[in-house]
């Protein structure tokens, strides 16, 4: 979707000219729901290895599967999310392999009618740009148990708990050109559907996980031979598989050699991928329609009722932010990157100045939790808190800088912002009276800077500094500063 | 003792109300009659005599108390491939030797709930592969029946062999059976039994091993209409573990049993007047055709066009859904396990020695036809020819209420006689697949005996859901036909 033209920034220069990459997506996202796709058991993480395994996941004899209707909703809300199409009729096929981990022999997918057709994903960039990547489709499907091959000399082990999981493959257009871009993508999906409530994103546990297919071509010419990486678990590895399967890629075809479909691992020890299947070892999944499941035949009244209930999405949350708090655009990405960052955000910021709301959280607090490996959830000061030490600035009672100290003792010992100034008498100083005292205290104490304040009248910042210093930080500068040009007689 | 095995499940019920006998009275003729028996006919893979006589006595409390079920106390044979909590189920495979399963499949819970006693588990064709129970790992189960004038054994056709020869020969008052191109029907006819295949999705497929999920269905054979129509008032149940199964009211299928069939049109399919059409059975169906219009039915000629393409269609989407059926059965975590290398030739090994032929020929065959490349030109075409042969039918019940044909296409044959030609053997079904690829109910009848003294039946069609109507067409042939001569029993004696 983006012109090649244009992005020339995003070309690689190899031994022989610029080469461009192209990459797309297949992420798989773990749905959120109590239980499994087709089974009843429960879709917690961790437990004793098989401790939630139905006789459906064990794949018994005679078992059968029955679809879980809340996997299917959240599958419709994350391609209501992803702005793409729902297929009201839509079918389980089964992707036959022989597999320990796979108990019943093949896994039931949706093959050539999914229940979700074409949709979008907006990504900002770090420089401001801005790149639509097509959605190609959404599909149910289940997750795979899990193969232990370090519990014993000569045997492996199998664990069930994640058979029978469900999963959404969420298929992007070749559409991305650069790691950046997939890496932002990844990110914005992984906030969709964290906003969603559809997966948790988690990708240390493994709820979300891409395979990233790759391949180079000149500017211009058509698209060349890809290779797809498989499952890999961290966006900072997503970044660095495709940093260098690309190089790799490109120093083949520059050597005369030429680009093999296969799929390939990447290593996080060594950041490099290496082959695990030629396209000729690759398997004959044999799909054919599940015969165990009827059609998933879906009524528009459902979907609409479902959309009806969705949530504000981040695209949306951030042009409100924009139009409705007067933030910058840079700004209200940062925010609502996390939904409980925007929510903490707009907790602050009702009914007070957007702007500086907006300091206060991205800046302050998100510096100090950032510095502290501290989630917002964790964040020792609450909004509310938050809230009202800036209303305490909006109001005279304290400076910005005194605010600060508030917001460390908040942070370190607690308590009410307004109780804080009041206990450790931190109001700010705007008595004329007592300012003026100091004022005058300080000019009586250097006459010689007043002789040369009078001609460069930049040095009345010399004076203020003296004055907020006498008052302990609390005289209000304002007033210093215009009792000061006042008393010197300097514009 | 005899007697009591002799009795009908109507008659057994009614008796047992009347106290005339108890249900351990009952149980303890047939495991008499199994013990007797089986060594001849291996009909039983399993007796499970004390599940029997406890379950005996739990129906003579509740006979005694007033709560008896609809099937209280009736002892009843179940065909292997019903997973029967506590009790070994097989499928008749080496691969599932020694699987008990911890859950009792929907059918046989239904029938537990009807107060039904269980004497064990029948022999059947290796996962309901087979068209004379020859291809079961625990060897063939005999038909009662023999040629007159001669001491072979015959097959009592497959998959439900066991089913239909304990039937016939007494050892139980009803069998659970399934039919995925024939399996119930086939076996019922040349053993005369009555056999019902009801509506797909009629019967609950949750619990029964899996051969082909799209054309399996559970269901009855008895000895008479009105008993099978008593068990498939039992068996039958909207089932929420089966997406498959339709949440539809089950009717008292012997309510209007005696309704005869004035009024009613038949249907008679030209396209099965196949070419080689053996003269006897040509005479057995327009016998039929004759006892219903003499009965007061309209007989209507119909065409199902599309006849000739539903056998080889057949046999591309039953082992195609097969092989991804059995996939299940590793070694990895139940039944049989032999071990290798590594993993690949720890199946290969297992899956070598746990299937039998004809099972290993239809996951090939299976395989292929859904292979890249091929899936198209076979998978999918049968598909369409399914979708043709169901459009015939919804066409010829626009003009009649219930379809009559035969059953199989000869009466039973002998041991071996086919088993060099899986062709051959796979031609039995050609009149009850159809049904199967329609997903229709499909009932056989006894109607009269072959020219070597041996069983032939008759098959009724009904439209989707109405076993009723079918049950009424079928009672008609039945009491037409007359009482059946029964086999003498040569195998009591050989015990």
């Amino acid at each position: 979707m983006q012109d090649t033209l244009e992005k020339n920034e995003l070309l690689i220069e190899g031994e022989t000219g610029p080469w461009e990459m192209i990459i797309g997506m297949e992420v798989h996202a773990q749905v959120t729901s109590n239980a499994k796709l087709f089974s009843g058991a429960s879709t917690a993480f961790g437990g004793d290895p098989n401790s939630h395994v139905s006789l459906v996941d064990a794949a018994m004899p005679g078992m059968l599967p029955v679809i879980n209707e809340e996997c299917v909703a959240q599958a419709i809300r994350t391609g209501l999310g992803l702005k793409a199409e729902i297929n009201l009729y839509s079918i389980f096929d089964r992707k036959n392999y022989f597999y320990p981990d796979l108990p019943q022999g093949y896994q039931i997918s949706q093959y050539k009618q999914p229940i979700v057709g074409e949709g979008e994903v907006i990504v900002d960039l770090l420089d401001g740009s801005r790149v639509v990547v097509g959605i190609e489709r959404l599909h149910l499907e289940q997750d795979a148990g899990k193969s232990l091959h370090d519990q014993h000399p000569k045997k492996s082990f199998v664990d069930l708990n994640r058979s029978g999981v469900a999963l959404m493959e969420i298929v992007s257009k070749p559409d991305l050109r650069s790691s950046e871009q997939a890496k932002a993508y990844v990110s914005k999906l992984r906030t969709i559907l964290r906003y969603l409530g559809t997966c948790d994103g988690n990708m240390e546990e493994g709820s979300l996980r891409a395979d990233v297919n790759v391949s180079v071509r000149r500017p211009g010419d058509p698209l060349g031979t890809r290779c797809e990486i498989k499952n890999v678990n961290s966006i900072r590895f997503i970044g660095q598989a495709i940093e260098y399967e690309a190089r790799r890629q490109i120093e083949i075809l520059e050597e005369g050699g030429e680009i093999h479909q296969e799929t390939r691992l990447f290593d996080a020890k060594t950041g490099e991928t290496r082959s695990m299947r030629s396209k000729e070892e690759a398997h004959d999944y044999r799909y054919f329609p599940d015969p165990d499941l009827l059609p998933l035949e879906l009524t528009q009244g459902w979907v609409d009722s479902l959309a009806a209930d969705l949530c504000e999405l981040p695209d949306e949350k951030r042009e409100r932010f924009i139009a409705e708090f007067g933030l910058s655009p840079y700004d209200a990405s940062v925010l609502v990157a996390e939904k409980e960052r925007a929510d903490y955000f707009e907790a602050v910021a009702e009914g007070r100045d957007g702007k500086l709301a907006v300091n206060w959280v991205n800046n302050e607090l998100f510096g100090r939790l950032n510095k502290e490996s501290l989630g917002i959830a964790e964040s020792p000061v609450s909004a509310d808190q938050l809230g009202k030490l800036i209303d305490l600035i909006k109001d005279g009672t304290i400076s910005g800088k005194i605010a600060k100290d508030v917001f460390d003792i908040v942070w370190s010992e607690g308590g009410e912002p307004a109780d804080i100034v009041e206990a450790r008498g931190l109001r700010q100083v705007t008595d004329t009276g007592a300012i003026e005292a100091a004022v005058d205290e300080v000019i009586a104490a250097n006459p010689d800077k007043v002789e040369q304040a009078k001609a460069k009248p930049q040095m009345i910042g010399w004076f203020v500094g003296q004055v907020m210093k006498a008052s302990g930080g609390k005289a209000n500068p304002q007033a210093v500063n215009a009792l000061l040009k006042s008393k010197l007689g300097v514009e | 003792m005899t007697e009591l095995t002799d009795l009908t499940i109507a008659e057994a019920r009614a008796a047992l109300d009347k106290k005339e006998f108890s249900a351990k009275e009952l149980a303890e003729a047939h495991l008499g009659a199994i013990e007797a028996a089986n060594g001849a006919l291996n009909a039983y893979v399993l007796a499970t005599p004390d599940q029997a006589l406890a379950m005996a006595a739990r129906s003579d409390e509740r006979l005694a108390n007033g709560e008896a079920g609809a099937l209280e106390g009736i002892p009843l044979g179940i065909k292997d491939l019903f997973c029967t909590q506590g009790v070994p189920t097989t499928a008749c495979s080496h691969i599932l030797e020694g699987f008990t399963p911890t859950y009792e499949s929907t059918v046989t819970q239904n029938l537990w709930n009807a107060g039904a006693v269980m004497l064990g588990k029948l022999n059947n064709d290796e996962f309901a592969m087979g068209s004379s129970n020859e291809t079961s790992y625990f060897g063939p189960a005999a038909n009662p029946w023999r040629r007159e004038g001669s001491d072979a054994k015959l097959v009592p056709g497959g998959s439900s062999g066991g089913s239909a020869a304990a039937v016939a020969a007494r050892l139980c008052m009803g069998a659970t059976a399934t039919d995925t191109g024939g399996s119930i029907r086939q076996p019922a006819a040349i053993t005369g039994t009555v056999g019902i295949k009801p509506t797909y999705g009629r019967c609950s497929r949750w619990g029964i091993v899996a051969f082909a999920s799209s054309l399996d269905q559970a269901g009855p054979i008895a000895r008479d209409v009105r008993d099978a129509g008593l068990l498939l008032n039992a068996m039958a149940s909207f089932d929420p573990k089966d997406t498959t199964s339709v949440d539809r009211a089950v009717p008292d299928y012997t309510a209007e049993l005696d309704a005869g069939v004035k009024g009613l049109t038949i249907g008679v399919p030209k396209e099965y007047r196949i070419e080689g059409l053996r003269p006897e059975i040509a005479a057995l169906w327009d016998k039929g055709v004759e006892w219903l219009k003499a009965a007061g039915a309209n007989i209507v000629e119909v065409s199902l066009p599309h006849t000739k393409y539903a056998l080889p269609s057949y046999y591309i989407i039953a082992p195609a859904e097969a092989s991804s059926n059995l996939a299940r059965y590793d070694g990895v975590r139940y039944g049989l396990r032999v071990e290798g290398e590594d993993v690949t030739s720890m199946y290969e090994n297992t899956r070598e020695a746990g299937f039998g032929a004809e099972v290993k020929r239809r996951i090939l065959i299976g395989t292929y036809v859904l292979s890249a490349g091929y899936y198209d030109a076979y998978y999918l075409k049968a598909q369409k020819v399914r979708t043709l042969i169901k459009r015939d039918f919804d066409t010829a019940f626009e003009s009649c209420d219930a379809i009559l044909a035969p059953a199989t296409p000869s009466p039973a044959f002998a041991m071996g006689e086919k088993t060099g030609d899986p062709l051959e053997m796979y031609l039995n079904d050609i009149f009850t697949v159809t049904v199967n690829m329609a997903g229709l109910p499909g009932i056989s009848v006894p109607a009269g005996l072959s020219s070597e003294g041996t069983p032939l039946g008759l098959q009724v069609i009904g439209r989707p859901f109405d076993e009723a109507t079918m049950l009424r067409a079928g009672r008609a042939i039945e009491i037409a036909a007359g009482p059946l001569a029964r086999p003498e029993d040569w195998w009591s004696k050989a015990a």
